[in-house]
């Protein structure tokens, strides 16, 4: 049987992710349990959490988490790292043994920092270098995977359901701002832990529920830029889109929400206001390659925030709640009542229509 | 007679208990193949005229007529096949080129009928376009590399001149002089009505069409018919044609008899004189000249509208496509081997260039590889001829498709191939003025217009099994297609996998 990556695997899913505005910290605990009234939306075969704000003592170094094979890979991985890389720490990620959970790969984590001569040598900026390695790392380096690379952030994921993959990951351990969780439901899957959402690049985190219908279209566009889409999954083009329009074009997230999921025509040229209406044009007419189609909904987190998109016509289910300064999304309500049971001003964004959570400024 | 002749290819078989004697064949068929005989009181007919272009068999009130093809064959042979051997007892009577119309008829592969269509079953919904909004507007021009904002923070909303269509089809270059001034008509009025381009082809713009011009692509050939100022700022876009599908290396012409009244006004060429159009353009020789022409158009016309270069789908399109990107052109139309034509040489026509798939295809991939396939949009044409084969090119990675014969058989084309003759009875490709009449601008324009109509809703149809429903995310989308009954080489330069994949 092929390989995820080799083969393409659409995928059903369950979303649940909090955040708080005043950048106060959350135990991981609570996201794992927001994926438990969502058991019957994963089928066991991934799962999987990002957290921000986790790693305050390392918080200027890229923290890269990684899958390897063997002990081999994991050798010759670093001998690769070092030639780029100052590795400020690293170490084996702690987790629980427990039957749910099996079949796990050398799970480990780097601390790392572009040399700055490589940097002057190759003519990039940090972020460019980190994230071309790691591309290089995941499409050239067999048995090796990188499936997180921001800076004081991780990811977390295996196969298995979410919850257990929370246990797993002894995520109560952990304090986060913001976190996200996935659990998966792949129609297929030999079983591949770097499968798992979330998906992440830099400080780019996406989890996602659906299956585009626009991939290829995506895929063979982004690719253009340096974006190797070795997962053939929706999520990792996705993560490549939003990398692409709004670190590397510049665009602001509703900019690139619009992009990706872009107004109608008929509604452009029904909107009343002129600058709007030649905005969405004009993003239209640049990137049309990059309107995402097909159902998904995805939560995008990032250093500071979380992005709630929907696909424009809403064909995945996406409701949002509010509690203090706490904020949460989900596939389901269920999901947020678990988190916080008297969360108010419950409500479901329209297709298409961003919604976008920020931390206040300096409290993360 | 005698060595030379060649017997009919086609019967002419009357039902002498329908008809009735009225003449209407004789009186609508232009290559004189009916009569009446007055001594025996009935029709008659001189088959070696016959194209069979079906005009009599529509036209019969009674149903009498019917063109079959003539059994009387020579002695089979699969080396010689009975065509081949006609051949050469026309060439060895007129020590001519042969001359052909329309597309190949040869058996040459039509990859899009060994492509499949993909759509969605469960995991993802197929979308339903009368109840929810289907996209197929396209814009066609380069885009721009880098998103720049001003002081203020604001994008900075430049862009290179675009072309907008509300479907992925334009109508592709058909001179004026090759078509009658009502085919002309008929295709300019059906662009404006559906929001698409017609092209002018190479020979100029009659007056009465300058109305059109929003609708309209102005065509640069190497004879430089037609062409002035006011032309070049006509249309919407001006195409440089650098080849043809049907015939590349090599340029056209059109006889002397052809150059009458308003064409060799609108050609400005005296009448009667022959329109011969070079092999090559004579100011470009090699690639940095054709962006000397490139700038120099867009020079005459301040940059306003999109430069598009056609060429014929070649054994090295990949890297001619990918030279034409870095030289200015905003849009690239590639026309593939089994393209249509007014007149070409038989043995180009049918032997020089490749199948449109496969020239697409590679251009497409070649030019991501490079990483500058934002830098134009992508037309291709050479025989789409259904809604299906436009969704194929689409998802292969064209931008738009270019129709000919498709539009020409809406007007009432029967694809008899004798367009070089300038007898269609059709009053398609003619300038007879007793036959142009024949085609009725009202009524063509309607039949385009319905033609497009019904693509449109099938392709809006499929794409909403896709579950896509814009156009643009459908473009390259390779994943929608699978191949049937195709080599693994096929497979590879169409980028796709093979069904059951």
């Amino acid at each position: 049987m092929k390989k995820e990556g080799q083969i393409r695997i659409p995928s059903g899913c369950a979303i649940a992710a909090v955040i708080s505005k005043d950048g106060k910290k959350m135990s991981g605990d609570l996201i794992t349990q927001a994926m438990k009234p969502m058991h019957v939306r994963s089928n066991g075969l991934g799962g999987g959490f990002a957290g921000y704000g986790i790693y305050p003592e390392y918080k200027d170094f890229y923290a890269l988490h990684m899958f390897f094979d063997d002990r081999s890979s994991r050798i010759s991985c670093e001998a690769f790292l070092k030639e780029y890389f100052e590795i400020v720490h690293c170490e084996r990620i702690p987790t629980r043994k427990m039957p749910q959970i099996t079949d796990e790969p050398i799970v480990w984590r780097y601390f790392i920092a572009p040399l700055k001569s490589m940097l002057a040598n190759l003519q990039l900026d940090e972020k460019e270098l980190v994230s071309r390695i790691v591309m290089k790392i995941n499409k050239e380096q067999n048995g090796t995977y990188v499936f997180s690379s921001g800076k004081n952030m991780g990811t977390f994921k295996a196969v298995g359901y979410p919850e257990d993959v929370g246990v797993f990951y002894k995520l109560e351990e952990y304090e986060g701002y913001s976190w996200t969780g996935h659990g998966r439901y792949p129609t297929n899957t030999p079983g591949w832990w770097g499968g798992a959402h979330p998906f992440t690049l830099l400080d780019y985190s996406v989890v996602h529920n659906g299956e585009i219908s626009s991939y290829d279209a995506n895929r063979r566009f982004i690719e253009m830029f340096g974006y190797k889409c070795t997962l053939q999954t929706d999520t990792e083009v996705i993560t490549y889109i939003m990398d692409y329009l709004v670190r590397v074009q510049g665009l602001t997230l509703t900019e690139a929400a619009n992009v990706v999921a872009a107004p109608f025509w008929s509604t452009i040229e029904g909107n009343p206001d002129y600058a709007s209406r030649r905005q969405f044009t004009y993003l239209r007419t640049v990137f049309p390659s990059l309107l995402v189609t097909g159902p998904f909904s995805i939560v995008l987190g990032y250093t500071g925030g979380l992005m709630v998109l929907n696909d424009r016509l809403k064909l995945r289910s996406m409701v949002i709640a509010e509690k203090d300064d706490r904020v949460f999304i989900a596939s389901e309500e269920a999901a947020i009542r678990t988190m916080e049971p008297n969360a108010g001003k419950l409500r479901a964004p329209k297709g298409g229509e961003p919604v976008i959570i920020q931390v206040k400024e300096g409290a993360y | 007679m005698g060595v030379d002749f060649i017997y009919p290819e086609f019967e002419v078989i009357r039902n002498e208990s329908r008809c009735i004697a009225c003449r209407v064949c004789e009186r609508q068929c232009a290559n004189e193949v009916h009569f009446f005989s007055p001594e025996r009181g009935i029709m008659m007919s001189d088959e070696t005229k016959c194209v069979d272009c079906q005009r009599c068999v529509s036209l019969c009130p009674t149903r009498a007529l019917k063109i079959i093809r003539s059994d009387c064959a020579l002695r089979e042979n699969a080396n010689w096949p009975d065509s081949t051997i006609k051949e050469i007892y026309r060439q060895a009577s007129s020590g001519g080129v042969l001359l052909s119309s329309m597309g190949t008829p040869k058996a040459y592969p039509v990859y899009w009928d060994k492509i499949v269509i993909n759509a969605s079953q469960v995991t993802n919904p197929s979308i339903d376009p009368l109840r929810e909004p289907m996209e197929t507007r396209v814009t066609l021009g380069k885009k721009p590399d880098k998103i720049r904002r001003g002081e203020d923070g604001r994008i900075v909303y430049e862009l290179p001149p675009q072309i907008s269509l509300s479907m992925p089809i334009l109508f592709s270059a058909m001179s004026y002089g090759s078509l009658s001034y009502n085919a002309h008509a008929s295709l300019a009025r059906a662009a404006e009505e559906l929001g698409i381009l017609y092209n002018t082809g190479e020979g100029g713009l009659h007056e009465d069409f300058y109305c059109y011009g929003p609708n309209t692509i102005v065509q640069v050939a190497s004879g430089r018919f037609g062409v002035h100022m006011d032309y070049l700022k006509a249309g919407s876009a001006i195409e440089i044609k650098i080849g043809q599908g049907a015939k590349p290396g090599i340029g056209g012409h059109l006889p002397g008899t052809k150059i009458v009244g308003d064409i060799s006004r609108t050609r400005m060429i005296p009448e009667g004189t022959d329109a011969i159009s070079p092999a090559p353009h004579h100011d470009i020789y090699s690639i940095e000249d054709l962006r000397q022409l490139v700038f120099s158009l867009k020079e005459a016309i301040n940059y306003s509208k999109p430069i598009i270069v056609k060429v014929a789908a070649v054994h090295n399109i990949a890297a001619i496509a990918s030279g034409i990107a870095r030289s200015g052109a905003d849009i690239i139309a590639i026309d593939g081997i089994r393209g249509g034509t007014g007149a070409a040489p038989t043995r180009i026509r049918d032997n020089v260039g490749i199948p449109i798939e496969l020239a697409l295809a590679a251009v497409d991939q070649r030019l991501r590889e490079e990483g500058i396939r934002n830098n134009v949009s992508l037309v291709i044409g050479g025989s789409v001829r259904s809604s299906t084969d436009v969704v194929k090119a689409i998802a292969l990675g064209a931008d738009a498709c270019y129709i000919a014969t498709s539009a020409l058989l809406a007007l009432g084309c029967h694809l008899c191939r004798t367009c070089h003759t300038g007898k269609c009875n059709w009053g398609i490709a003619t300038q007879n003025p007793e036959l142009v009449k024949r085609l009725n601008p009202d009524i063509g324009s309607k039949r385009l217009v319905n033609l497009m109509t019904a693509w449109r809703h099938e392709i809006m149809e499929l794409m909403g099994g896709m579950g896509i429903n814009s156009i643009e995310a459908l473009r390259g989308n390779r994943l929608m297609l699978r191949g049937v009954g195709l080599t693994e080489k096929e497979l590879e330069i169409l980028g796709i996998s093979h069904a059951g994949e």
